[in-house]
């Protein structure tokens, strides 16, 4: 309880007093500013960029890693001889932290996949360092990190749909996708709220995999000046403390992020909510 | 694992007759594999490639290595290298996770079963704050925590800053949120009746909780160090703003980074360094898979 109140709770409070100051992390005295740094942020093109793709992200992964693996799912509760081993296998990505994931597919993306440029005229240049794929070659990463996962969570829903009402279903004469449609999806409802929760919350909060894997990636142009054309917001946060000792402007665009995802959230699960059915 | 069969497996569309069933079948199990293989790439690559210098890798990255004794000559370099001390992180990132785990645990339980059994506005208002705090995104309180960790660190003469039990004292902030979160929920179905018994038997709160209450929790139980375990042994921010970057102590990803920073593109030996990170959690995942799928999964549906 103490633990919690000193690691969270005050920090959280002292970060949204902090915001509204010009804290630097140097100097001793800090002073209040008002809304100073809430309003100077919005004219900086690297944070409007970064909320740009961050969004962008956060909607490709959300399609991707829920479409990705509910087909996985599918695949594993059939009748497949070695669904244990498929199983697991998709599962393990999701066990190593997004550090090390990072360095590993920045290797693959520069070295591996280069390789078949010559007959792939697209795999050519590496994915990672060009403004319009870069984007989508870290969805594709982290696909391949949470699809295992999501997948387990849809396995459990799938399995816990009653037999008997599919059968009934099959018996009344609705074929295979009618079944899927009508039965399983809206059975699995539940299912599809906490999926669609984690993607979100997870993608818009990326940091470790896109700090090794790209660092911020090839340099695009944008409303006037050079932008990192991969710096997500949670990066683009770390970086302007970091690299510029920003800590007051970092702590109000944390804030900024704070809500955006707040309410990103909330609006998803209203919706998803509506949907459930009682079983 | 458990899977029974289900009725709206994939091979059900091609199940009439007995030619176009099988083929079916054959075609799921060739899906299955290609997936399979796909999703292994990456690792099949990091031991490939571990196993050659660097001059080997830059020829081709995908060849199988000549000799696959030069595994073990990188091994050696890592540990030898004098910028990054691995072994030292590994044991580190081992006592932080092992002793941050059993702390969360330990109050966190505490602080559920008092939340559960003592019903005021207090304990609702309370309950309410740890359900609110698992929304923060970490990017929110990381630099206030810095800055709070001194000046309290400072004021009551123990460095929380570069420490175990800094990072350890900050682990129980973060983890115990959810933990809290998935023990009460578990709490609330444990029969009261045992608790009163075991008062009439002459047993003190203490005694209660550890007795009765705590062997209870077991299953629960597992479902919070995995979780938790996982997140503190991969965390990467956490453990670089409060420990620094080059501090004594180190955790794995840490040491990597740095690691990195220190060789740059040396992939021969980054990605033996990938390997080592990586071993210790998959040769886990292989002994207990059946509880870290459980209790990742149950973690996230409630």
């Amino acid at each position: 309880m103490f633990a919690f109140l000193m690691v969270i709770i005050c920090p959280f409070f002292l970060g949204i007093y902090y915001s509204m100051t010009d804290w630097n992390g140097v100097r001793q005295t800090i002073s209040f500013i008002g809304f100073e740094n809430f309003r100077s942020m919005f004219h900086q093109p690297q944070f409007l960029y970064s909320f740009m793709i961050t969004v962008e992200y956060t909607a490709i992964n959300v399609v991707l890693v829920n479409l990705v693996s509910f087909f996985l799912s599918l695949l594993v509760t059939g009748q497949a001889r070695l669904r244990n081993l498929y199983r697991a296998g998709f599962f393990v990505p999701n066990l190593i932290g997004g550090i090390v994931l990072g360095y590993v597919w920045q290797f693959l993306f520069n070295n591996v996949f280069t390789l078949a440029g010559a007959t792939i005229p697209l795999l050519s240049k590496s994915l990672i360092a060009r403004t319009d794929t870069v984007i989508w070659a870290m969805s594709f990463v982290n696909t391949w990190q949470y699809a295992g996962y999501i997948m387990m969570i849809y396995v459990a829903s799938i399995q816990s749909v009653p037999t008997s009402v599919m059968e009934a279903a099959s018996v009344d004469g609705a074929s295979y996708f009618t079944r899927m449609r009508k039965v399983l999806i809206p059975m699995m409802a539940n299912a599809f709220t906490i999926s669609l929760f984690l993607t979100l919350t997870n993608s818009f909060k990326q940091f470790d995999m896109n700090f090794t894997l790209t660092n911020g990636g090839p340099s695009a142009r944008f409303m006037g000046g050079a932008v990192k054309a991969s710096q997500l917001l949670a990066m683009d946060i770390y970086n302007t403390a970091n690299g510029s000792n920003k800590m007051a402007e970092a702590q109000a665009k944390s804030v900024v992020f704070f809500l955006v995802l707040v309410v990103f959230s909330l609006v998803q699960v209203y919706f998803n909510k509506r949907k459930e059915v009682e079983m | 694992m458990t899977s029974k069969a289900n009725p709206m497996a994939l091979e059900a569309v091609g199940a009439k007759g007995g030619t176009s069933k099988r083929a079916g079948k054959i075609a799921v199990e060739a899906v299955g594999i290609l997936l399979f293989l796909l999703f292994m790439m990456p690792f099949w690559m990091v031991v490939l490639n571990a196993a050659k210098d660097a001059k080997e890798i830059i020829y081709s990255a995908v060849s199988w290595p000549s000799h696959w004794s030069q595994m073990w000559v990188n091994i050696v370099k890592i540990f030898n290298n004098p910028t990054t001390d691995y072994f030292g992180a590994f044991i580190d990132s081992v006592i932080i996770t092992s002793v941050s785990l059993v702390i969360i645990l330990l109050f966190s339980s505490m602080c559920a079963w008092v939340l559960v059994r003592n019903k005021t506005k207090w304990s609702t208002f309370a309950f309410m704050a740890f359900v609110a705090a698992m929304v923060i995104p970490f990017q929110v309180v990381m630099f206030p925590l810095v800055r709070w960790l001194r000046i309290v660190g400072g004021g009551i003469g123990i460095p929380l800053l570069g420490t175990y039990q800094g990072i350890v004292f900050a682990y129980l902030g973060f983890g115990c949120s959810m933990s809290v979160f998935i023990l009460h929920g578990f709490i609330k179905g444990v029969p009261m009746e045992l608790e009163e018994a075991a008062t009439i038997d002459g047993c003190g709160q203490a005694a209660t909780f550890f007795r009765i209450v705590l062997p209870l929790l077991q299953p629960v139980a597992v479902t919070v160090l995995i979780l938790n375990g996982i997140w503190i042994w991969n965390d990467y921010l956490l453990p670089l703003l409060v420990l620094g970057s080059n501090g004594a102590v180190q955790t794995i990803p840490l040491a990597v980074t740095a690691f990195v920073g220190s060789y740059l593109k040396q992939w021969d030996l980054i990605l033996t360094s990938a390997m080592l990170a990586m071993l210790p959690i998959i040769v886990l995942f292989l002994f207990a898979q059946k509880y870290i799928i459980k209790g990742m999964v149950e973690g996230s549906i409630k």
